[in-house]
Protein backbone atom coordinates (compact mmCIF):
# COMPACT_ATOMS: atom_id res chain seq x y z
CA UNK A 1 0.00 0.00 0.00
CA UNK A 2 1.47 3.32 -1.07
CA UNK A 3 1.29 6.13 1.46
CA UNK A 4 -0.47 3.82 3.90
CA UNK A 5 0.37 6.00 6.87
CA UNK A 6 -1.12 9.12 5.30
CA UNK A 7 -4.26 7.28 4.32
CA UNK A 8 -4.77 5.91 7.78
CA UNK A 9 -4.20 9.30 9.38
CA UNK A 10 -6.63 10.80 6.86
CA UNK A 11 -9.18 8.12 7.70
CA UNK A 12 -8.84 8.75 11.40
CA UNK A 13 -9.33 12.49 10.92
CA UNK A 14 -12.34 11.82 8.69
CA UNK A 15 -13.98 9.47 11.19
CA UNK A 16 -13.19 11.90 13.97
CA UNK A 17 -15.00 14.72 12.19
CA UNK A 18 -17.96 12.50 11.32
CA UNK A 19 -18.58 11.31 14.83
CA UNK A 20 -17.62 14.54 16.55
CA UNK A 21 -21.24 15.69 17.09
CA UNK A 22 -22.06 12.38 18.74
CA UNK A 23 -19.03 12.50 21.02
CA UNK A 24 -19.91 16.04 21.99
CA UNK A 25 -23.38 15.12 23.19
CA UNK A 26 -22.47 11.70 24.56
CA UNK A 27 -23.72 11.11 28.04
CA UNK A 28 -25.68 14.34 28.01
CA UNK A 29 -29.38 13.63 28.08
CA UNK A 30 -31.27 15.94 25.76
CA UNK A 31 -34.40 17.02 27.56
CA UNK A 32 -37.37 15.06 26.35
CA UNK A 33 -40.06 17.31 24.91
CA UNK A 34 -42.91 17.65 27.32
CA UNK A 35 -45.73 19.61 25.80
CA UNK A 36 -47.83 20.74 28.75
CA UNK A 37 -51.58 20.54 28.76
CA UNK A 38 -52.26 22.09 32.16
CA UNK A 39 -53.51 25.48 30.93
CA UNK A 40 -56.51 26.98 32.74
CA UNK A 41 -58.66 26.59 29.63
CA UNK A 42 -57.91 22.89 29.24
CA UNK A 43 -58.40 22.25 32.95
CA UNK A 44 -61.86 23.71 32.67
CA UNK A 45 -62.86 21.15 30.03
CA UNK A 46 -65.00 18.25 31.16
CA UNK A 47 -63.85 16.02 28.33
CA UNK A 48 -60.26 16.94 27.60
CA UNK A 49 -60.18 16.58 23.85
CA UNK A 50 -58.68 18.54 20.97
CA UNK A 51 -60.58 19.04 17.71
CA UNK A 52 -59.47 15.57 16.58
CA UNK A 53 -57.85 12.57 18.26
CA UNK A 54 -54.52 13.00 20.00
CA UNK A 55 -52.70 10.72 17.55
CA UNK A 56 -54.11 12.56 14.58
CA UNK A 57 -53.19 15.95 15.99
CA UNK A 58 -49.70 14.74 16.81
CA UNK A 59 -48.91 13.60 13.30
CA UNK A 60 -51.15 15.77 11.13
CA UNK A 61 -51.61 19.14 12.84
CA UNK A 62 -49.35 20.89 10.35
CA UNK A 63 -51.28 19.55 7.40
CA UNK A 64 -54.53 20.45 9.11
CA UNK A 65 -53.38 24.02 9.79
CA UNK A 66 -52.37 24.43 6.15
CA UNK A 67 -55.78 23.21 5.02
CA UNK A 68 -57.53 25.47 7.53
CA UNK A 69 -55.55 28.43 6.26
CA UNK A 70 -56.59 27.81 2.67
CA UNK A 71 -60.22 27.19 3.59
CA UNK A 72 -60.47 30.43 5.57
CA UNK A 73 -58.35 32.80 3.49
CA UNK A 74 -59.07 31.53 0.00
CA UNK A 75 -62.53 30.00 0.21
CA UNK A 76 -64.06 32.07 3.00
CA UNK A 77 -65.08 28.95 4.93
CA UNK A 78 -64.42 29.51 8.60
CA UNK A 79 -66.01 26.62 10.45
CA UNK A 80 -64.54 23.17 10.91
CA UNK A 81 -66.97 20.34 11.40
CA UNK A 82 -64.89 17.78 13.26
CA UNK A 83 -65.19 14.02 12.93
CA UNK A 84 -67.36 13.97 16.04
CA UNK A 85 -69.66 16.60 14.55
CA UNK A 86 -68.55 19.50 16.76
CA UNK A 87 -68.01 22.91 15.14
CA UNK A 88 -64.85 24.96 15.58
CA UNK A 89 -63.73 28.35 14.31
CA UNK A 90 -60.68 27.59 12.14
CA UNK A 91 -58.32 30.05 13.75
CA UNK A 92 -54.82 29.53 15.08
CA UNK A 93 -54.98 32.56 17.36
CA UNK A 94 -58.61 32.32 18.43
CA UNK A 95 -59.12 28.56 18.65
CA UNK A 96 -55.84 26.60 18.98
CA UNK A 97 -54.08 29.10 21.22
CA UNK A 98 -57.11 29.72 23.41
CA UNK A 99 -56.58 26.27 24.91
CA UNK A 100 -52.86 25.93 24.28
CA UNK A 101 -52.27 29.30 25.81
CA UNK A 102 -48.52 28.89 26.28
CA UNK A 103 -46.55 28.58 23.08
CA UNK A 104 -43.41 28.05 25.13
CA UNK A 105 -44.78 25.10 27.05
CA UNK A 106 -46.65 23.54 24.16
CA UNK A 107 -45.62 24.30 20.56
CA UNK A 108 -41.98 25.06 21.29
CA UNK A 109 -41.45 21.86 23.27
CA UNK A 110 -41.45 19.55 20.26
CA UNK A 111 -40.53 22.11 17.64
CA UNK A 112 -37.31 22.91 19.48
CA UNK A 113 -36.59 19.24 20.09
CA UNK A 114 -36.78 18.38 16.41
CA UNK A 115 -35.27 21.76 15.42
CA UNK A 116 -38.10 22.98 13.23
CA UNK A 117 -39.00 26.64 13.09
CA UNK A 118 -42.52 27.02 11.78
CA UNK A 119 -43.03 30.52 10.39
CA UNK A 120 -46.58 30.82 11.75
CA UNK A 121 -45.33 33.24 14.37
CA UNK A 122 -43.72 35.65 11.94
CA UNK A 123 -47.21 37.10 11.60
CA UNK A 124 -49.55 35.31 13.99
CA UNK A 125 -49.56 36.55 17.52
CA UNK A 126 -48.86 34.09 20.31
CA UNK A 127 -50.59 34.53 23.65
CA UNK A 128 -48.64 36.40 26.32
CA UNK A 129 -46.53 34.01 28.36
CA UNK A 130 -46.71 33.63 32.09
CA UNK A 131 -50.02 35.20 32.92
CA UNK B 1 -31.25 -20.37 -11.08
CA UNK B 2 -32.61 -18.59 -14.05
CA UNK B 3 -36.00 -16.97 -14.11
CA UNK B 4 -38.24 -17.26 -17.13
CA UNK B 5 -39.44 -14.07 -18.76
CA UNK B 6 -43.05 -15.07 -18.20
CA UNK B 7 -42.50 -15.61 -14.47
CA UNK B 8 -40.69 -12.31 -14.15
CA UNK B 9 -43.60 -10.45 -15.72
CA UNK B 10 -46.07 -12.20 -13.40
CA UNK B 11 -44.10 -11.26 -10.32
CA UNK B 12 -43.62 -7.69 -11.54
CA UNK B 13 -47.34 -7.34 -12.24
CA UNK B 14 -48.39 -8.68 -8.87
CA UNK B 15 -45.95 -6.48 -6.99
CA UNK B 16 -47.07 -3.42 -8.93
CA UNK B 17 -50.67 -4.11 -7.96
CA UNK B 18 -49.65 -4.73 -4.37
CA UNK B 19 -47.67 -1.49 -4.47
CA UNK B 20 -50.59 0.55 -5.71
CA UNK B 21 -52.91 -1.07 -3.20
CA UNK B 22 -50.37 -0.52 -0.46
CA UNK B 23 -50.10 3.19 -1.22
CA UNK B 24 -53.81 3.74 -1.20
CA UNK B 25 -54.23 1.82 2.03
CA UNK B 26 -51.55 4.02 3.54
CA UNK B 27 -53.15 7.24 2.38
CA UNK B 28 -56.49 6.00 3.68
CA UNK B 29 -54.89 5.48 7.05
CA UNK B 30 -53.46 8.99 6.90
CA UNK B 31 -56.69 10.83 6.32
CA UNK B 32 -58.49 8.74 8.90
CA UNK B 33 -59.39 10.83 11.87
CA UNK B 34 -60.53 13.66 9.65
CA UNK B 35 -62.32 11.71 6.96
CA UNK B 36 -65.70 12.68 8.35
CA UNK B 37 -64.71 16.31 8.85
CA UNK B 38 -65.58 19.18 6.56
CA UNK B 39 -65.31 22.94 6.15
CA UNK B 40 -68.46 24.96 6.25
CA UNK B 41 -69.42 28.59 5.93
CA UNK B 42 -70.45 30.36 9.10
CA UNK B 43 -74.23 30.80 8.87
CA UNK B 44 -73.77 34.30 10.31
CA UNK B 45 -71.88 35.39 7.15
CA UNK B 46 -73.43 38.43 5.46
CA UNK B 47 -74.68 37.48 2.01
CA UNK B 48 -73.74 39.69 -0.92
CA UNK B 49 -72.46 39.41 -4.49
CA UNK B 50 -70.50 42.64 -4.65
CA UNK B 51 -69.77 44.58 -1.50
CA UNK B 52 -69.38 48.34 -1.73
CA UNK B 53 -69.16 51.43 0.46
CA UNK B 54 -70.59 54.90 -0.16
CA UNK B 55 -68.85 57.68 1.78
CA UNK B 56 -70.99 60.70 2.57
CA UNK B 57 -68.39 63.45 2.50
CA UNK B 58 -70.67 66.09 4.09
CA UNK B 59 -70.76 64.03 7.26
CA UNK B 60 -66.99 64.28 7.68
CA UNK B 61 -66.45 67.67 9.25
CA UNK B 62 -63.94 67.64 12.11
CA UNK B 63 -60.52 65.92 12.15
CA UNK B 64 -62.02 63.69 14.83
CA UNK B 65 -64.53 62.31 12.31
CA UNK B 66 -61.70 61.05 10.12
CA UNK B 67 -59.45 59.90 12.96
CA UNK B 68 -62.17 57.80 14.56
CA UNK B 69 -62.72 55.84 11.35
CA UNK B 70 -59.02 55.41 10.58
CA UNK B 71 -58.21 54.32 14.14
CA UNK B 72 -61.04 51.82 14.13
CA UNK B 73 -59.50 50.08 11.14
CA UNK B 74 -55.84 50.36 12.05
CA UNK B 75 -56.26 49.31 15.66
CA UNK B 76 -58.19 46.09 15.03
CA UNK B 77 -56.00 45.08 12.09
CA UNK B 78 -52.64 45.61 13.82
CA UNK B 79 -51.54 48.22 11.30
CA UNK B 80 -48.19 49.61 12.51
CA UNK B 81 -47.33 53.27 12.84
CA UNK B 82 -43.74 53.38 11.57
CA UNK B 83 -43.52 57.15 11.86
CA UNK B 84 -41.65 57.58 8.58
CA UNK B 85 -43.72 58.61 5.54
CA UNK B 86 -41.50 56.57 3.21
CA UNK B 87 -42.32 53.37 5.06
CA UNK B 88 -45.88 54.24 6.00
CA UNK B 89 -48.36 51.37 6.23
CA UNK B 90 -51.97 52.36 5.68
CA UNK B 91 -55.27 50.64 5.00
CA UNK B 92 -57.45 53.72 5.09
CA UNK B 93 -56.19 57.31 5.10
CA UNK B 94 -56.93 60.80 3.80
CA UNK B 95 -55.94 62.48 0.55
CA UNK B 96 -56.57 65.93 -0.91
CA UNK B 97 -59.25 66.44 -3.54
CA UNK B 98 -56.82 66.66 -6.44
CA UNK B 99 -54.99 63.53 -5.36
CA UNK B 100 -58.20 61.61 -4.82
CA UNK B 101 -59.94 62.71 -8.01
CA UNK B 102 -57.24 63.95 -10.40
CA UNK B 103 -59.43 63.49 -13.46
CA UNK B 104 -62.26 65.61 -12.03
CA UNK B 105 -59.95 68.39 -11.05
CA UNK B 106 -57.88 68.40 -14.21
CA UNK B 107 -57.77 71.87 -15.65
CA UNK B 108 -60.39 73.23 -13.28
CA UNK B 109 -58.88 75.52 -10.67
CA UNK B 110 -62.29 77.08 -9.93
CA UNK B 111 -63.81 74.04 -8.27
CA UNK B 112 -65.85 74.75 -5.13
CA UNK B 113 -63.67 75.75 -2.21
CA UNK B 114 -65.16 73.28 0.22
CA UNK B 115 -64.11 70.41 -2.07
CA UNK B 116 -60.63 71.79 -2.70
CA UNK B 117 -59.85 72.09 0.98
CA UNK B 118 -61.50 68.90 2.15
CA UNK B 119 -59.58 65.73 3.03
CA UNK B 120 -61.12 62.59 1.50
CA UNK B 121 -61.06 59.18 3.07
CA UNK B 122 -59.45 56.70 0.71
CA UNK B 123 -58.95 52.95 0.89
CA UNK B 124 -58.69 50.00 -1.46
CA UNK B 125 -61.54 50.29 -3.98
CA UNK B 126 -62.09 46.56 -4.27
CA UNK B 127 -62.17 47.11 -8.00
CA UNK B 128 -64.42 44.89 -10.06
CA UNK B 129 -61.60 44.72 -12.61
CA UNK B 130 -58.57 44.88 -10.33
CA UNK B 131 -55.18 45.42 -12.00
CA UNK B 132 -53.40 44.33 -8.80
CA UNK B 133 -54.87 40.85 -9.21
CA UNK B 134 -53.86 40.63 -12.85
CA UNK B 135 -50.22 41.36 -12.14
CA UNK B 136 -49.76 39.28 -8.99
CA UNK B 137 -47.61 36.29 -9.98
CA UNK B 138 -48.56 34.14 -6.99
CA UNK B 139 -52.29 34.83 -6.64
CA UNK B 140 -51.50 36.19 -3.20
CA UNK B 141 -53.98 38.88 -4.06
CA UNK B 142 -57.16 37.61 -5.65
CA UNK B 143 -60.77 38.55 -6.12
CA UNK B 144 -63.24 36.43 -4.18
CA UNK B 145 -65.77 35.00 -6.59
CA UNK B 146 -68.47 34.92 -3.96
CA UNK B 147 -68.59 38.61 -3.03
CA UNK B 148 -66.03 40.57 -5.06
CA UNK B 149 -63.67 41.33 -2.16
CA UNK B 150 -60.09 41.79 -3.38
CA UNK B 151 -58.33 39.66 -0.77
CA UNK B 152 -54.78 39.36 0.42
CA UNK B 153 -53.31 35.96 1.24
CA UNK B 154 -50.27 37.15 3.17
CA UNK B 155 -49.04 33.55 3.40
CA UNK B 156 -48.36 33.58 -0.33
CA UNK B 157 -47.07 37.09 -0.89
CA UNK B 158 -43.44 37.08 -2.05
CA UNK B 159 -43.07 40.84 -1.78
CA UNK B 160 -42.40 41.44 -5.49
CA UNK B 161 -44.52 44.64 -5.30
CA UNK B 162 -45.96 44.22 -8.81
CA UNK B 163 -49.37 44.89 -7.29
CA UNK B 164 -48.18 48.22 -5.91
CA UNK B 165 -47.09 49.24 -9.39
CA UNK B 166 -50.40 47.95 -10.76
CA UNK B 167 -52.74 49.67 -8.32
CA UNK B 168 -53.57 53.17 -9.59
CA UNK B 169 -54.78 54.28 -6.16
CA UNK B 170 -51.75 53.70 -3.96
CA UNK B 171 -53.90 51.45 -1.81
CA UNK B 172 -51.08 49.03 -0.97
CA UNK B 173 -48.22 49.30 1.48
CA UNK B 174 -45.01 47.30 1.65
CA UNK B 175 -43.46 46.16 4.92
CA UNK B 176 -39.88 47.35 4.70
CA UNK B 177 -39.16 46.09 8.21
CA UNK B 178 -40.70 43.88 10.86
CA UNK B 179 -43.84 45.82 11.78
CA UNK B 180 -44.35 44.17 15.19
CA UNK B 181 -42.47 46.75 17.32
CA UNK B 182 -44.47 49.57 15.72
CA UNK B 183 -47.92 48.28 16.57
CA UNK B 184 -49.17 50.49 19.37
CA UNK B 185 -51.54 48.04 20.96
CA UNK B 186 -51.70 44.53 19.58
CA UNK B 187 -55.11 43.03 18.91
CA UNK B 188 -54.51 39.39 19.87
CA UNK B 189 -57.45 38.22 17.79
CA UNK B 190 -56.01 39.31 14.43
CA UNK B 191 -52.64 38.46 12.89
CA UNK B 192 -49.91 41.00 12.15
CA UNK B 193 -47.68 40.90 9.08
CA UNK B 194 -43.98 40.29 8.55
CA UNK B 195 -41.16 42.05 6.77
CA UNK B 196 -41.39 41.69 3.01
CA UNK B 197 -45.13 41.39 2.41
CA UNK B 198 -47.64 43.82 0.97
CA UNK B 199 -50.82 44.67 2.83
CA UNK B 200 -54.00 46.65 2.32
CA UNK B 201 -57.65 46.88 3.33
CA UNK B 202 -59.31 43.47 3.11
CA UNK B 203 -62.85 44.82 3.42
CA UNK B 204 -63.05 43.35 6.93
CA UNK B 205 -63.67 39.87 5.51
CA UNK B 206 -63.28 38.50 9.05
CA UNK B 207 -66.14 40.69 10.29
CA UNK B 208 -68.41 40.06 7.30
CA UNK B 209 -67.94 36.35 8.03
CA UNK B 210 -69.56 36.75 11.43
CA UNK B 211 -72.34 39.08 10.38
CA UNK B 212 -70.67 42.41 11.21
CA UNK B 213 -70.26 45.47 9.00
CA UNK B 214 -66.71 46.71 8.26
CA UNK B 215 -65.12 48.43 11.24
CA UNK B 216 -64.73 51.78 9.46
CA UNK B 217 -68.41 51.80 8.52
CA UNK B 218 -69.41 50.98 12.08
CA UNK B 219 -67.18 53.74 13.49
CA UNK B 220 -68.41 56.32 10.98
CA UNK B 221 -71.79 56.69 12.72
CA UNK B 222 -73.76 56.61 9.50
CA UNK B 223 -71.34 58.59 7.35
CA UNK B 224 -70.39 55.45 5.42
CA UNK B 225 -72.95 53.11 3.94
CA UNK B 226 -72.05 49.48 3.32
CA UNK B 227 -74.02 47.11 1.15
CA UNK B 228 -74.41 44.83 -1.84
CA UNK B 229 -74.34 46.49 -5.26
CA UNK B 230 -75.93 43.42 -6.82
CA UNK B 231 -79.04 43.73 -4.67
CA UNK B 232 -81.37 46.40 -6.12
CA UNK B 233 -83.16 46.69 -2.77
CA UNK B 234 -80.07 47.32 -0.67
CA UNK B 235 -79.58 50.57 1.18
CA UNK B 236 -76.49 51.41 -0.83
CA UNK B 237 -78.36 51.04 -4.11
CA UNK B 238 -81.07 53.33 -2.80
CA UNK B 239 -78.46 55.93 -1.82
CA UNK B 240 -76.63 55.62 -5.15
CA UNK B 241 -79.83 56.06 -7.13
CA UNK B 242 -80.94 59.12 -5.19
CA UNK B 243 -77.72 61.10 -4.66
CA UNK B 244 -74.86 62.27 -6.86
CA UNK B 245 -71.75 60.13 -6.36
CA UNK B 246 -68.31 59.95 -7.93
CA UNK B 247 -65.60 57.32 -7.93
CA UNK B 248 -61.83 57.58 -8.11
CA UNK B 249 -60.28 57.51 -11.61
CA UNK B 250 -63.23 55.74 -13.27
CA UNK B 251 -61.68 56.35 -16.70
CA UNK B 252 -59.11 53.63 -15.99
CA UNK B 253 -61.77 50.95 -16.23
CA UNK B 254 -61.06 49.41 -12.84
CA UNK B 255 -64.71 49.83 -11.81
CA UNK B 256 -64.19 50.78 -8.14
CA UNK B 257 -66.62 49.74 -5.41
CA UNK B 258 -66.04 52.79 -3.22
CA UNK B 259 -68.37 55.73 -3.95
CA UNK B 260 -68.21 59.33 -2.73
CA UNK B 261 -71.50 61.11 -2.14
CA UNK B 262 -70.86 64.65 -3.32
CA UNK B 263 -74.28 66.19 -3.84
CA UNK B 264 -77.60 66.03 -2.05
S1 LIG C 1 -57.79 49.80 -5.32
FE1 LIG C 1 -55.81 49.02 -5.94
S2 LIG C 1 -55.42 47.36 -4.50
FE2 LIG C 1 -57.59 47.79 -4.37
S3 LIG C 1 -58.54 46.38 -5.86
FE3 LIG C 1 -58.22 48.31 -6.94
S4 LIG C 1 -56.22 48.02 -7.91
FE4 LIG C 1 -56.35 46.44 -6.33
S1 LIG D 1 -46.16 41.83 -3.64
FE1 LIG D 1 -47.32 40.02 -2.99
S2 LIG D 1 -49.48 40.51 -3.44
FE2 LIG D 1 -48.20 41.98 -4.56
S3 LIG D 1 -47.94 41.14 -6.61
FE3 LIG D 1 -46.17 40.44 -5.39
S4 LIG D 1 -46.82 38.47 -4.51
FE4 LIG D 1 -48.67 39.47 -5.27
S1 LIG E 1 -63.28 47.86 5.25
FE1 LIG E 1 -62.24 47.12 7.10
S2 LIG E 1 -60.15 46.80 6.41
FE2 LIG E 1 -61.09 48.12 4.88
S3 LIG E 1 -60.64 50.21 5.54
FE3 LIG E 1 -62.63 49.66 6.43
S4 LIG E 1 -62.12 48.89 8.48
FE4 LIG E 1 -60.23 48.87 7.28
Amino acid sequence: MYDGGKIIIGLIIFIGISIFPFILTMGKAVAKPEPKLDTPEIQKMVEKKCVESKMYMKTEHMVMLNDWRDAVVRDGLRLYKATDGKLYDMSLQNTCMKCHSSKKNFCDQCHNYVAVKPYCWDCHIAPQEGT
Amino acid sequence: MSIRRRDFLKIAGVSAIAGIGGVSALSLLKIKGSEASSYIEDPKTLKGKRWAIAIDIQKFQTPEDYARVINACHSIHNVPDIGNPKEEIKWIWTESYEHSFPSQDYGNPYIQDHLKKKPFLVLCNHCDNPPCVRVCPTKATFKRKSDGIVMMDMHRCIGCRFCMAGCPYGARSFNWRDPRPYIKKINPEFPARMKGVVEKCTFCYQRIAVGLQPACVEASKGAMIFGDLADPNSEIRRVLSSRYTIRRKPELGTNPSIFYIIGG
